[in-house]
Formats: C-alpha cells, sequence, structure tokens
C-alpha cells in the first residue's frame, strides 16, 4: 500500500544543510500497525509528515496505493489527505470556536459532502469514541483524553486507508494515554493501517512492527 | 466546500474574536457613513438650489445688464472706453410686444428705512410689477398684490413680508396702512404669504413696491433684472433671439446686455451640484479604503495568529483555494456588515439631523448607499486579498507548529 524508495529529506538551517531522512526505503502493507520510535531529530516527524503528504521529498519516490505522489500537485495531494490519510496530532488541533460534532465534520465540509450526509457520519464516528453526550462541547469543556477522542473521530471521519498519530498520548496522562492507545488500536483490528510516532517504548512495543531511526536513517525494522 | 458551510465558517471566526469584528465593523460603518452624511449635504444643497429656480418656473428668461466680452483690438470704441447702458422700464416696456411672452416684470433692489407709528427698521426692497407674483409663484397671506397697472406710473401702495408686518404693526391691521419708506409713502395693500427667499432677501423681511416707485425712491433709472416668462418653453429660444434683437436696436446695436434662461441656470446649478456631491462623496469613500487598510492589517494579524489552525485545515483536505476563500469571505463579511451598519447609522443621523434642524436640508442620495456599498465590498475583497494569499501559501507542516 505504501512504498518508499531511496527517499530523502534535506533542509538548509543557514548555510548548513541537514538530512532530516537519508535515503530511505521502505513498505507498508495495508492494515499493518506501526510504530516508528527514535530520539528527537532522528527524522520520524518529517517522515509521518511525508508519509501525510504535508511534506514533499527532497529525492526518491512515494508510492501511495499504487500511485508516486511526487508527481502530484498541491490539490491532488489535498484530495488524497481528504480521502486516504487520517491525521492525530499530539496537541489534537481542534479548532477552539466549533463544538466536538462540527470539529469531527471539519473534512467532510472541506469535501463539499451534504450536511445530511455528514451528519449520519458524525454520529457514527462519536460513537467510535464513546463521546455521543459531548456533541455540542466546545474543546474547552473537554478534558484531554476527550479531546484527543474527538480528533480521533474527526481523524476516521472520511474513513481513510492509513491513520498517522504523531505522539497521540505526549498530552495525556497515563489512564487517558491508554484509552487512546487502545481505541486506535481498535480501528487498527478494523483494518486500518495505523503507523505511529512515539518516544514511549511501551507504546512502541504494542506494535506489530517497529521501526528505528537515527539520524535520517533506519537502524532497525522489526516485525513480531 | 459548500457556500452556506464558508459563510459558517467565516462567521464563526468572526464571532469568536468579538472585539477585533466590532473595530472593523466600527471603522467601515464609520466610512460609509461619511459617504452618507457628506452626499446627504451635497444633494441637499442641490436640491434646495434647484427647487428655488423650479419655484420660479422653467419657462423664465433673465436679462441682466452688461456682458462678459474680450474688448481691445484697437477699435475707436474700445478705446474710448465702453460702459454698458443701464436697462430701462423702457426696455422692458419694449419687450412686451414680442410673441409668446406672458409676463414681464422688471426688478429694481435696495434698502431703505420703513416707518410706522414712531417704529423704525431698514427693509430691502424689490420694484416690480404685478407679474412679479406669477413669476416668482407667491401666494399672498391676506390682501392683494401690485395693481396691474402701467409700467411708468402706479399708485403710491406695497406688499409687505410677514416679520415687517409683526415688528411695524405688532397686532394692528396692515393692510390699508400708510408706510414711510425712505421719503415716500405707501398704502400697504397687502401681505405675502410665501416663506423663503427671492434674490437671496428672505421673503418675510421684503417690502414690494411698484417698479416706478422703487426707482423714484432710489433715483436710480437702471433695472437689477428684467424678467421674463414666456408662454411655453419651447417658445423661449425664438422669444430669446426677438429680446436681443429689440435690445440691441434700443441699445445702439451693442448687446451690453446678457440674456439667460432660467431651465439653463438651473442645469448649470443641478451639475455644479451633483459634481461637488461627487466630490464630497469620494472624499469620504477615501476612509472606506483606510478601513480596507485595516481590514488588511488585523487580518494579517489573525493569519499569524491562526497558523495552526490553517495548517490542520491543510491536513485534513483543505486547498489552497479553499483557504482563500475562506479567508476573503471573512473580509468580505466583515467589509460587507459594516458598509450595511453605517448605512443604518448614515441615515439613522440624517432623519435626525432633518428633525432636529428642519431647515437644514439634507437628502442622501440613492446612488450613494449603492456606491458606498460596493466600494466597501470592493475594499475587502481587494484589501482581503493579501492576508488571503498568505494564508494559503502558509506551508502546513509550519503552519501545524505554529502554535505548539
Amino acid at each position: 500500500m505504501i512504498r518508499i524508495e531511496n527517499l530523502s529529506r534535506q533542509f538548509e538551517v543557514g548555510n548548513q544543510i541537514v538530512r532530516a531522512l537519508d535515503n530511505i526505503d521502505l513498505e507498508i502493507s495495508k492494515g499493518e500497525y506501526i510504530s516508528i520510535m527514535g530520539v528527537s531529530g532522528s527524522g520520524k516527524s518529517t517522515l509521518l509528515n511525508i508519509l501525510g503528504l504535508l511534506d514533499t521529498p527532497t529525492k526518491g519516490d512515494y508510492i501511495l496505493s499504487g500511485i508516486n505522489t511526487s508527481e502530484m500537485n498541491d490539490d491532488e495531494m489535498a484530495h488524497i489527505r481528504s480521502t486516504k490519510i487520517g491525521f492525530v496530532f499530539q496537541s489534537f488541533h481542534l479548532i477552539p470556536r466549533l463544538t466536538a460534532a462540527e470539529n469531527i465534520e471539519m473534512p467532510m465540509v472541506l469535501a463539499g459532502i451534504k450536511p445530511k450526509d455528514r451528519q449520519e457520519k458524525v454520529e457514527i464516528a462519536l460513537s467510535h469514541v464513546s463521546l455521543n453526550d459531548r456533541a455540542d462541547h466546545k474543546p474547552e469543556q473537554l478534558s484531554g483524553g476527550q479531546r484527543q477522542r474527538v480528533a480521533i473521530a474527526r481523524s476516521i471521519v472520511m474513513e481513510p486507508d492509513v491513520l498517522l498519530a504523531d505522539e497521540p498520548t505526549g498530552n495525556l496522562d497515563s489512564t487517558s494515554g491508554i484509552e487512546i492507545v487502545r481505541l486506535i488500536e481498535d480501528l487498527n483490528k478494523a483494518g486500518l493501517t495505523l503507523i505511529l510516532v512515539t518516544h514511549d517504548r511501551k507504546m512502541g512495543n504494542r506494535s506489530d512492527r517497529l521501526i528505528r531511526l537515527l539520524d535520517g536513517k533506519i537502524i532497525k525494522d522489526d516485525t513480531k | 466546500m459548500r457556500f452556506y458551510d464558508l459563510i459558517f465558517l467565516a462567521l464563526s471566526t468572526l464571532i469568536r474574536y468579538p472585539l477585533r469584528t466590532i473595530m472593523l465593523l466600527v471603522a467601515t460603518s464609520i466610512g460609509v457613513m461619511a459617504v452618507i452624511l457628506l452626499t446627504a449635504v451635497g444633494e441637499g444643497a442641490r436640491d434646495y438650489i434647484t427647487s428655488e429656480f423650479r419655484d420660479m418656473g422653467t419657462n423664465l428668461i433673465i436679462v441682466i445688464p452688461g456682458k462678459n466680452e474680450t474688448s481691445g483690438g484697437g477699435s475707436p470704441v474700445d478705446l474710448a472706453g465702453v460702459t454698458p447702458r443701464d436697462l430701462t422700464i423702457e426696455d422692458a416696456i419694449s419687450l412686451r410686444k414680442i410673441d409668446g411672452v406672458k409676463n414681464i416684470a422688471p426688478i429694481v433692489i435696495g434698502e431703505t428705512s420703513a416707518q410706522f407709528n414712531g417704529l423704525e427698521r431698514n427693509v430691502p426692497i424689490i420694484g416690480s410689477t404685478q407679474s412679479f407674483l406669477s413669476v416668482r409663484k407667491w401666494e399672498m397671506e391676506t390682501g392683494m398684490f401690485l395693481p396691474g397697472t402701467t409700467l411708468e406710473r402706479s399708485p403710491p401702495v406695497c406688499v409687505i413680508g410677514k416679520e415687517v408686518e409683526k415688528e411695524l404693526f405688532g397686532a394692528s391691521n396692515a393692510i390699508g396702512q400708510w408706510l414711510r419708506l425712505g421719503d415716500r409713502r405707501c398704502r400697504v395693500t397687502g401681505i405675502i404669504g410665501t416663506e423663503g427667499r427671492a434674490v437671496g432677501i428672505d421673503v418675510q423681511k421684503l417690502v414690494v413696491i411698484p417698479v416706478s416707485l422703487a426707482t423714484a425712491l432710489f433715483n436710480r433709472p437702471s433695472l437689477f433684472r428684467i424678467a421674463v416668462e414666456s408662454e411655453n418653453r419651447l417658445a423661449s429660444d425664438q422669444i430669446i433671439k426677438n429680446m436681443k434683437k429689440i435690445l440691441k436696436k434700443r441699445h445702439q446695436g451693442k448687446e451690453d446686455f446678457t440674456v439667460v434662461r432660467q431651465d439653463a441656470v438651473m442645469a448649470s446649478f443641478d451639475n455644479i451640484f451633483n459634481v461637488l456631491t461627487m466630490a464630497l462623496g469620494s472624499i469620504a469613500s477615501i476612509s472606506l479604503f483606510v478601513a480596507g487598510i485595516l481590514i488588511m492589517n488585523v487580518m494579517l494579524v489573525a493569519v499569524s495568529q491562526r497558523q495552526s489552525e490553517i495548517g490542520l485545515l491543510k491536513a485534513i483536505g483543505a486547498k489552497n483555494k479553499q483557504i482563500n476563500q475562506l479567508f476573503i469571505t471573512e473580509a468580505i463579511l466583515l467589509s460587507g456588515s459594516g458598509a450595511i451598519l453605517g448605512l443604518i447609522l448614515g441615515h439613522s443621523i440624517t432623519q435626525v439631523l432633518k428633525i432636529s434642524f428642519p431647515t437644514f436640508n439634507l437628502l442622501p442620495p440613492l446612488w450613494a448607499s449603492y456606491v458606498s456599498l460596493i466600494v466597501a465590498l470592493m475594499s475587502g475583497v481587494i484589501f482581503g486579498l493579501l492576508p488571503a494569499r498568505r494564508a494559503s501559501k502558509l506551508d502546513p507542516v509550519i503552519a501545524l507548529s505554529g502554535n505548539k
């Protein structure tokens, strides 16, 4: 489903060139549960951004569902992000002025889906994360765990192929963190490809496949 | 993205930041309000002037002594210097024979003291004929206007304005009383009912006497104007031709007088005041552009503050075009709402001023409302473009990390 070939990502910092990713090859199959681990600056977030089409590689190919993304323009990448990729961020990234339901509805609003169809999907997504009773609450009225559940509901409402989670439990206490991890694992069990970036060894060990990055290179790729 | 979703998202942002929204609404509404109020002043002045002329009728032709022309060139006459001849009562009489002339009102103006029963005040005087009432379309409150006798001779009578009546005659009946004007006496035959101004003079403070009495009173044979009313507008051109011919003959072949048509003068004033109103509106429109620049500045700050949101929208599938639309819609809603608020305020203040100062003519023209609304909206679109473009071009990765 995902194939990365000889992929590099370089940044210019002042006069220096920093290699965030350095000639990476990676293949991910549909339904896999992968953790990406590494120290700060190892390139794991850069890899996740490229996988999520938020960033583009300096060199190499990223093939998603058979399509080479390096040939895509901004609008085509936006369309792929809308339909095939879901994001969960460490800091939730909910829009504060919108209710939980409206936040969840947002990807469908951008996709131009009719309000009637959206309503039904929002209710399903809310029931997935057990927050039907909080639909009309604003983010500021929700706990950290509830906010992340809203963010997860938003990420799955368009029924994507892959869920990219960047430190999803980083801002949560341990109890809420475990709830969130179980929630996204359930989504994986239902067939969603899950790629998780984490610092947490315990969380990383829960995945079926653990990839370790160091200085932009894959130093370990273990499958259970 | 559907249109109502776009409006909802833009509105939700404006509601989320009430202080910012109110400040921008106030800025735009002041601009629109200024356009409405200033054009109301201009249009009011235009309406006042043209209605003054219209009240006198559009079939009016006015003869003025003197003429603006180029002199010199070495002819003996020019070297000797030419003084224009006065317009006289005889000139006015000579115009009577022209076909199509309905009324002729020679006019003399001056000022003298009016005395009655020990009370004295200076009054403006108009010397004319019975035709003056018809030409000016005045109405009498009581009594009669000047008698319709010959131009050269007239009985010593006068009609007075209401203020003259009140000040000199008080509670007693002025009709039939002898009023002293300078060294002459005249019997009051009527009180003028009309209010307003005539030849720049407040009608209520005025005394009107026969033209022959006025020339004798001021010891001046010359007329201030000759007002000629034609039977219809279409005949005016032919009448003017004939008038010029007759007067030129009487003035030894020199056209030392000016003939103007009332409707032409009215049209000139109409044009002048239209230009003035538009100039005032244009000046006020500058404030709309200032408001637009303010919107742009505030929205540029908003783009920086909302980087994280923009990044998120991109992450969940927003195209650059959609981000662009979102910010432009916000700018349009701000400028549009501000414009509507400004229209309401401008028209309300105009109404309040009209009630508070009834003599102050304020007429906000309809075009000013449309133009100010369109200019405000255009200003919103133009000045919303830069922030919208900046937002849409944000790198999603950098934007997402913006508020971390």
